[in-house]
C-alpha cells in the first residue's frame, strides 16, 4: 500500500496534516490530560478514552475509506499518536494498537475479510490485538511454539502468548501459530484472525507494569481453539513475512509515541523552569538547566523529523523501510527515555513525586526502548542494512 | 440550495502581528493568515441550512494572494463543498471598490441561491465590499443578520437584522446576498472527517483575465483611495476599564465619580 506524498524537496507538514494534528491537540489538551493521572493510578483500561477517540473518528484513521475509516496515511497515523500520546502514553497506544492489530489484514487480507472486519474496527466499536510474542519467543519470534492444525474446514489452535497489548480487551485477536514445524524457519508460521470472546481462548494473566499502566498487557491462552480457515491471512507459511512487514509500519506508532511522551515532559519541564525560583531568580536562566532543556528540545525535534521522513519514505514504497522504520524507532525510544529523565531531573525532588506528571512519563518512555522490538533488534535490524546479509 | 460564502484570509488577529509595509499596504508575512473571524460564523449557518435541507453546496469565493488555499483549507475541513479563488499579482494593493468590482464579477459567473459575507473583516474593517458586491449584481441586500431563514419553496428568505434596540424582520426574494453577524451561531472545529475530505476538495483559481477585468482598474494604481500615513496610538494614561456585569458596574463607576467628587 503506497500513497505518494505531495510533499517535495524541504519537508513540510500539508495543510490538512497540520489541522489534523491541531484538532487532535485540542481535543487531547481539553479531554485527555485530565484523565491521564487517574489511569496511571488505578490502572484500569480507559474506555472513555476509547470512546472519544471512536467519537472523533480518531480510530478510523488507519482503515480505507470504503470500508469506513478516514484513509490517513501513516504520517497522519502517528501525527495523531503522537498528541494523544504527549498528553497520555495509555491513550496514545489505543490508536499504536489499532494500527498495529490491523496491519496484517491490510497487508494480507482479502477484500471480503477487510469488508468483514474493517468497519467495525474503524467506527471503534472493535479493538484488535496483534499476538506474535510468547514467554520462549520474544525477540526470536521465530521460536514461537504455538501450533495451529488444520481439521477440516478449521483450524485447531494450542498454545500461549504473552505480553499482549490490549489482549483482554480487543474483540479481534491475530494469532501466529506455526502450522509447519518441519519448514524452514521463517516459513513455520500462519496469521489467524480469531474472534473473542470464543471456546479455547482465555485470559491467564494480566501484567503489572512499570508504565503506560492503563494499557491492559495479557497472556493468553489457547486450548483446543477453532478458527475457521477463512479467517486465515494470506497462505499457510505467510506468517512471518506477515509479521515482519506489519511491523515495518508499525514501528513509526511507536517512535510516534515516543516522541509525543518526549513532548509532554518537555513541556513540564520548560513550564516548572519557567516558574520555579531559587536564588532570586526562575531556574530556566541557569545555564545548567537552560542547557539541559536546550538539548532536550533539540534531540525530541529530531527523533519527530526522523518520524515524519521514516512515514513519508515508508507510504512511498521505500526498498529500506525496514532501516527507516527501525531507525526512527530507536532514535525516539532512546530520546524518549534520555528526555523524561532529565524532565525529572529538572524538577529535582517535585520531579520524583505524583503529584507532577514527569515522573510517570518516565516510567511510560521505557517501554518505547522494549516493545515492537527491543533497541538491539532495530539496530540488528539496521546493520544488517548496512552491511547486507550474511551468506 | 447553493450558497456562496464570501470569504478573506486575513492576518491572525490573535498573533498581534498586524503592520503596514512603506508603501501602505498590509504585511501579509508578518503573521500567519486565517480565515475572517465573521466569515467563519456566516459559513457556519450555511453548512447547516445546506445540513438541515439534506443537500445543497456551499460555495467558496475569494479574492487573495495565491497563496489564500492554505486558509480556504480549514473552511474547506469544515464542510464546505469547493472554492473559487481569483488571484493575480497585479490584484496587489487594491482598495475597497476594486475589490467588490473583482468579486462582482466573480460572483456573475457562479449559479446561486443565497451569498453569504462577513459584516466586516478584521484587517479592514470598512465592511462596504458585501453591500457593494451585492448593488453591482443586483441582488438584494440583507444586512447585520441574526438569524437567516430561507423558504426554497417560495423561493424568499427572512432575516432578522440586529439594531440598535432590538431588531427588524426582512424579508426578500431569491437570490440574495445576506451579511451576517457573530450571532448567529458558533463554528464548529472541523472533524477528522471533513479535514481527510478537505484533501480532494476543489479549488478553481480565476485570474484577471477571465474575468475580464482591466488590470489598470485595480491594484494599487487603481486605488481610489490610498493610506497616506498610519500611527499608533499613544499611549494615555492610567486607565481604569469597567468590566463587570450591569449592577456591579453602575457601582463601581458611582463610587469612581464620587471619589473624584464628580458627584
Amino acid at each position: 500500500m503506497t500513497t505518494a506524498s505531495r510533499a517535495q524537496g524541504p519537508f513540510r507538514l500539508t495543510d490538512e496534516q497540520q489541522m489534523l494534528r491541531d484538532a487532535v491537540r485540542v481535543l487531547a489538551d481539553d479531554r485527555v490530560v485530565p484523565r491521564a493521572a487517574e489511569i496511571d493510578k488505578t490502572g484500569e483500561f480507559p474506555e472513555d478514552m476509547r470512546r472519544l477517540l471512536a467519537d472523533h473518528d480518531i480510530l478510523a484513521l488507519p482503515f480505507p475509506t470504503e470500508h469506513g475509516g478516514l484513509g490517513g496515511e501513516l504520517l497522519s497515523i502517528c501525527l495523531a499518536v503522537e498528541q494523544l500520546s504527549r498528553a497520555c502514553a495509555t491513550t496514545g497506544l489505543i490508536l499504536a494498537v489499532q494500527e498495529l492489530g490491523s496491519l496484517p489484514i491490510t497487508l494480507a487480507g482479502t477484500d471480503q475479510q477487510k469488508a468483514r472486519w474493517f468497519p467495525k474496527l474503524a467506527s471503534g466499536e472493535q479493538l484488535i490485538a496483534f499476538a506474535l510474542t510468547e514467554p520462549e519467543a520474544g525477540s526470536d519470534a521465530a521460536a514461537a511454539r504455538t501450533t495451529a492444525k488444520r481439521d477440516g474446514d478449521d483450524y485447531v489452535i494450542d498454545g500461549s502468548k504473552r505480553f499482549i497489548s490490549q489482549g483482554s480487551v480487543a474483540d479481534l485477536v491475530v494469532i501466529f501459530a506455526v502450522t509447519d514445524p518441519e519448514a524452514p524457519r521463517h516459513e513455520r508460521l500462519s496469521a489467524f484472525v480469531v474472534e473473542v470472546p470464543t471456546e479455547g481462548f482465555s485470559v491467564t494473566r494480566l501484567e503489572h507494569k512499570m508504565g503506560i499502566r492503563g494499557s491492559p498487557t495479557a497472556e493468553l491462552a489457547f486450548s483446543k481453539l477453532r478458527v475457521p480457515a477463512a479467517n486465515r491471512l494470506g497462505e499457510e507459511g505467510d506468517g512471518w513475512s506477515i509479521a515482519m512487514r506489519t511491523l515495518d509500519r508499525s514501528r513509526t506508532g511507536i517512535a510516534a509515541q515516543a516522541v509525543g511522551i518526549a513532548q509532554g515532559a518537555l513541556e513540564a519541564a520548560t513550564a516548572y523552569a519557567r516558574d520555579r525560583k531559587q536564588f532570586g531568580q526562575r531556574i530556566g536562566d541557569f545555564q545548567q538547566i537552560g542547557a539541559m532543556l536546550a538539548d532536550m528540545d533539540a534531540g525530541t525535534e529530531a527523533a519527530r523529523q526522523l518520524l515524519y521522513k521514516a512515514c513519508v519514505e515508508i507510504d512511498a514504497g521505500a526498498p529500506d523501510a525496514s532501516r527507516w522504520s527501525a531507525m526512527c524507532k530507536l532514535v525516539a525510544g532512546d530520546t524518549a527515555m534520555r528526555v523524561t529523565t532529565d524532565a525529572v531531573q529538572v524538577l529535582g525532588g517535585y520531579g520524583y513525586i505524583d503529584e507532577f506528571p514527569v515522573e510517570r512519563m518516565m516510567r511510560d518512555a521505557k517501554i518505547t526502548q522494549l516493545y515492537e522490538g527491543t533497541q538491539q533488534i532495530q539496530r540488528l535490524v539496521i546493520a544488517r542494512t548496512l552491511l547486507g546479509k550474511a551468506d | 440550495m447553493r450558497i456562496v460564502v464570501l470569504t478573506k484570509p486575513v492576518p491572525d488577529p490573535a498573533s498581534g502581528g498586524e503592520r503596514l509595509l512603506p508603501d501602505g499596504r498590509l504585511d501579509r508575512a508578518n503573521s500567519p493568515a486565517v480565515v475572517n473571524g465573521n466569515d467563519e460564523y456566516v459559513l457556519e449557518k450555511a453548512l447547516k441550512l445546506i445540513e438541515a435541507a439534506g443537500d445543497g453546496e456551499v460555495i467558496l469565493l475569494t479574492m487573495a494572494p495565491d497563496s489564500a488555499p492554505e486558509t480556504m483549507r480549514k473552511a474547506l475541513a469544515m464542510g464546505a463543498t469547493r472554492g473559487v479563488l481569483v488571484t493575480d499579482p497585479q490584484i496587489a494593493g487594491s482598495d475597497t471598490v476594486a475589490t467588490t468590482r473583482v468579486l462582482a464579477a466573480a460572483l456573475k459567473t457562479l449559479e446561486f441561491d443565497l451569498v453569504f459575507a462577513g459584516v466586516d473583516t478584521s484587517d479592514g474593517t470598512a465592511g462596504v465590499v458585501a453591500p457593494g458586491v451585492a448593488a453591482l449584481n443586483g441582488l438584494p441586500y440583507l444586512s447585520y443578520a441574526a438569524s437567516i431563514d430561507p423558504d426554497e419553496g417560495a423561493r424568499t428568505v427572512r432575516v432578522k437584522r440586529i439594531t440598535a434596540d432590538g431588531y427588524d424582520v426582512l424579508e426578500a426574494p431569491m437570490p440574495a446576498l445576506i451579511s451576517g453577524t457573530q450571532a448567529l451561531g458558533e463554528p464548529r472545529y472541523p472533524s477528522l472527517k471533513g479535514i481527510m475530505a478537505a484533501r480532494s476538495k476543489e479549488i478553481t483559481t480565476v485570474s484577471l483575465a477571465d474575468l475580464d477585468i482591466d488590470p489598470g482598474s485595480v491594484g494599487l494604481d487603481g486605488a481610489t483611495t490610498k493610506v497616506v500615513d498610519s500611527r499608533r496610538p499613544e499611549a494615555r494614561g492610567a486607565t481604569t476599564v469597567v468590566r463587570e456585569a450591569p449592577d456591579e458596574a453602575a457601582r463601581q463607576i458611582v463610587a469612581l465619580l464620587a471619589e473624584r467628587r464628580l458627584i
